[in-house]
């Protein structure tokens, strides 16, 4: 089975009444990749994650999740996937072993199988000095990977992660996402919501939805080039912060903030954007400044996506 | 599935009995509510605190008193000297009643008329009231039936044995000397399954969907069919439990009659429990949080106790409130208990109430059901 850990949508909507949660989206993900779901809250990431793992129906459209219907398999999507999400699902007032016990037996993991796949989830987890310990007792990172562990319990295809690492250190995020890509490695498909944006350099792929449209995607490489269509600039100056104002309502400049000591600016055509800073500068006799153009964050891409798209939409609203 | 029910019924039981918390509430407060009702919410009523304003102060009234001291139901705290003295004892509830002699007492008694004695009854407790005024009928027809005898030997001249009147000849069936415990011990079973039920089912859901774990069972491949499954049924053995150990407790300790049959009450409580574990689920499709969860389940509780027949006879409630009791399945599962207990009668009498009961459940299990996985998505 050449699709059994894919996920492709067609024209996927769904409605709450008169609201639009998810705009008739399309996308495909294949096998082994981690495909990186980004947004605002609100704009229709959860909604989609639950069509997607049989949890609510589409009003519309169609999709397939590891090679099932998401209209008429849910029961076996639900048998063949992973589910993660930021509140790592766990029974605080039961015992690390407890916990994957319990989700060993929802799995109905096979009875052989149950000892060896237990010991491998605490390896992973790292929790093996800990496996009678109240789950209450673990810190954050300890209880994010439990919750990893006893998601892919029953070997699931797909894995989804909503949210996977909010509330989590740096240092600990770091850790998951490497667990993340050793299981892409070996060929699990990752889907991943996520709003921190260094974070969504990890992934393969992505797509921005935003008000439940897709309204980009790609690698990151193709996100921060080809589909950027503004330049980023920094500028490098004292005081940073007393000329924030001034080039943030400059002619040309989309948005400007502050990036540790310097100021970046998202600006549409680069080199008037450069002459006008430039001019300020020069008008109040300051010498001691640098413009260069770098190459934008996804940070800055998403942004400026995200403005744009509100931009035009005001304006067709309007016309 | 009975291996994915059994992973969640393993699950419920650690976690109950894992926290003190619940072990205590499930255990502790059965007993409590027990010893409560066996000991002090006794509506026996004997020893009232009495006071006398004798006026008259004459043998046939002290005679009279006499019988009133005699008997088990009055005791004589006071004898008072004045009215304000009287309106003052009633007043600060020193008293429950006074039993007052007018000057003239035994003339009356003695001559021709009909003499008079005043009993003045603290009626904020119109119950109790009602049951003195009972016994002190009880004491003055007796005292009135040996002055009839008296004065019919002196007409006669010679002693008569007795004089033809109808005799009122009680007999209390299955509970002989109306022991209020025995009334009330049994209707605390149907109280305790009945709040535990809808407490820790609701409450149990609620904090699935509190903590997030609730989402997590609705992505597994677990049918909401299973899921109910394995939700209430260790509610359900807890439920039995308790009912074991009230019985025990109430036969052993406060030597409770059980005459009926113990399979019988077990029966039925499983096929009441029905109705208060679907009640236990519907209230936990209504609830977002524990709290909100526990306050649904007090505010269908007390209406239940109230209209159940446990403190207040059904028969003596309005008509329009008697027909809604008909929709409290509280209020069979009461009959069933007492009448299993007292009574010892078996199902040939019991199956109507148990029927009534097992179709109300599977109604509201049924509903909240679809309710219930309704709510999943």
């Amino acid at each position: 089975m050449p699709e059994n850990n894919t996920v492709a949508v067609t024209s996927l909507e769904k409605k709450f009444g008169n609201f639009t949660a998810v705009n008739r989206i399309n996308f495909e993900v294949s096998g082994g990749e981690i495909f990186g779901f980004l947004g605002p809250n609100g704009a229709g990431k959860s909604t989609t994650i639950r069509m997607l793992c049989g949890i609510i129906s589409p009003t519309s459209g169609s999709g397939k999740v590891g090679g099932f219907d998401i209209i008429k398999e849910q029961g076996k999507i639900k048998q063949n996937i992973g589910y993660m999400s930021q509140r790592f699902s766990l029974y605080d007032d039961l015992t690390v072993e407890e916990n994957i016990d319990f989700y060993s037996g929802i799995y109905r993991v096979p009875k052989d199988e149950k000892q060896a796949r237990k010991e491998k989830i605490i390896g992973l987890a790292g929790l093996e000095a800990f496996r009678h310990r109240l789950t209450s007792t673990l810190s954050g990172g300890w209880k994010q990977r439990l919750a990893l562990g006893c998601a892919i319990i029953h070997k699931p295809k797909i894995i989804f992660l909503d949210e996977p690492t909010s509330g989590v250190d740096p240092i600990t995020r770091n850790n998951f996402w490497a667990i993340i890509k050793d299981m892409a490695r070996n060929g699990i498909t990752v889907f991943v919501t996520t709003h921190y944006m260094d974070e969504a350099e990890n992934c393969g792929r992505m797509a921005l939805i935003y008000k439940g449209s897709i309204i980009a995607m790609g690698t990151p490489e193709e996100m921060k080039t080809k589909i950027m269509k503004n330049t980023v600039l920094d500028i490098r100056v004292a005081k940073g912060e007393d000329w924030l104002d001034k080039i943030e309502t400059l002619k040309g400049v989309e948005e400007a903030a502050l990036f540790g000591v310097s100021i970046h600016a998202v600006v549409k055509d680069e080199r008037a954007a450069i002459d006008a800073i430039k001019d300020i500068f020069k008008r109040s006799g300051l010498k001691d400044y640098k413009v260069t153009k770098i190459k934008a964050t996804l940070e800055d891409v998403f942004v400026s996506l995200i403005e744009d798209y509100d931009k035009e939409h005001d304006e067709s609203k309007k016309s | 599935m009975f291996e994915r029910i059994f992973s969640i019924l393993k699950k419920e039981f650690l976690q109950i009995f894992r926290d003190p918390r619940m072990r205590s509430i499930i255990f502790l407060s059965p007993l409590i509510q027990v010893m409560i009702f066996g000991y002090a919410a006794t509506m026996d009523i004997d020893h009232v605190p009495t006071a006398v304003y004798d006026l008259d102060n004459t043998k046939q009234s002290r005679d009279l008193l006499r019988e009133f001291s005699y008997s088990k139901y009055f005791e004589f705290k006071y004898y008072l000297s004045s009215l304000e003295e009287l309106r003052d004892v009633i007043d600060r509830s020193k008293v429950f009643g006074v039993i007052k002699f007018d000057r003239g007492f035994a003339r009356d008694v003695i001559g021709n008329k009909s003499a008079e004695l005043q009993l003045i009854l603290d009626g904020t407790d119109s119950n109790a009231a009602s049951i003195i005024l009972g016994y002190a009928g009880q004491i003055v027809g007796n005292y009135n039936y040996r002055a009839l005898k008296e004065r019919a030997r002196a007409l006669v001249g010679n002693e008569i044995s007795s004089i033809p009147m109808v005799d009122l000849r009680d007999r209390r069936w299955f509970n002989e000397n109306l022991e209020s415990k025995n009334y009330y011990l049994p209707g605390v079973i149907s109280l305790i399954v009945t709040l535990m039920s809808l407490l820790l089912t609701s409450m149990a859901i609620v904090r699935e969907k509190e903590i997030g774990t609730m989402e997590q069972l609705v992505v597994s491949p677990i049918t909401p069919f299973e899921l109910i499954l394995g939700k209430l049924t260790p509610f359900a053995i807890i439920a039995l439990m308790q009912v074991t150990l009230i019985t025990i407790v109430g036969v052993l300790w406060f030597h409770i009659p059980i005459r009926g049959s113990l399979v019988l009450l077990f029966f039925s409580t499983l096929v009441y429990l029905l109705t208060s574990l679907g009640i236990g689920l519907f209230i936990s499709t209504i609830s977002a949080t524990q709290q909100e969860a526990m306050m649904s389940v007090f505010l269908y509780n007390f209406p239940s106790i109230l209209l159940s027949g446990f403190a207040y006879p059904i028969a003596d409630m309005p008509k329009v409130i008697q027909y809604v009791t008909l929709f409290n399945p509280l209020r069979y599962y009461l009959v069933i208990v007492r009448s299993i207990f007292l009574k010892g009668i078996g199902i040939y009498y019991l199956w109507q109430p148990i029927l009534i009961l097992f179709v109300m459940g599977l109604t509201i299990i049924t509903l909240s059901s679809l309710r219930f996985r309704k709510s999943l998505g």
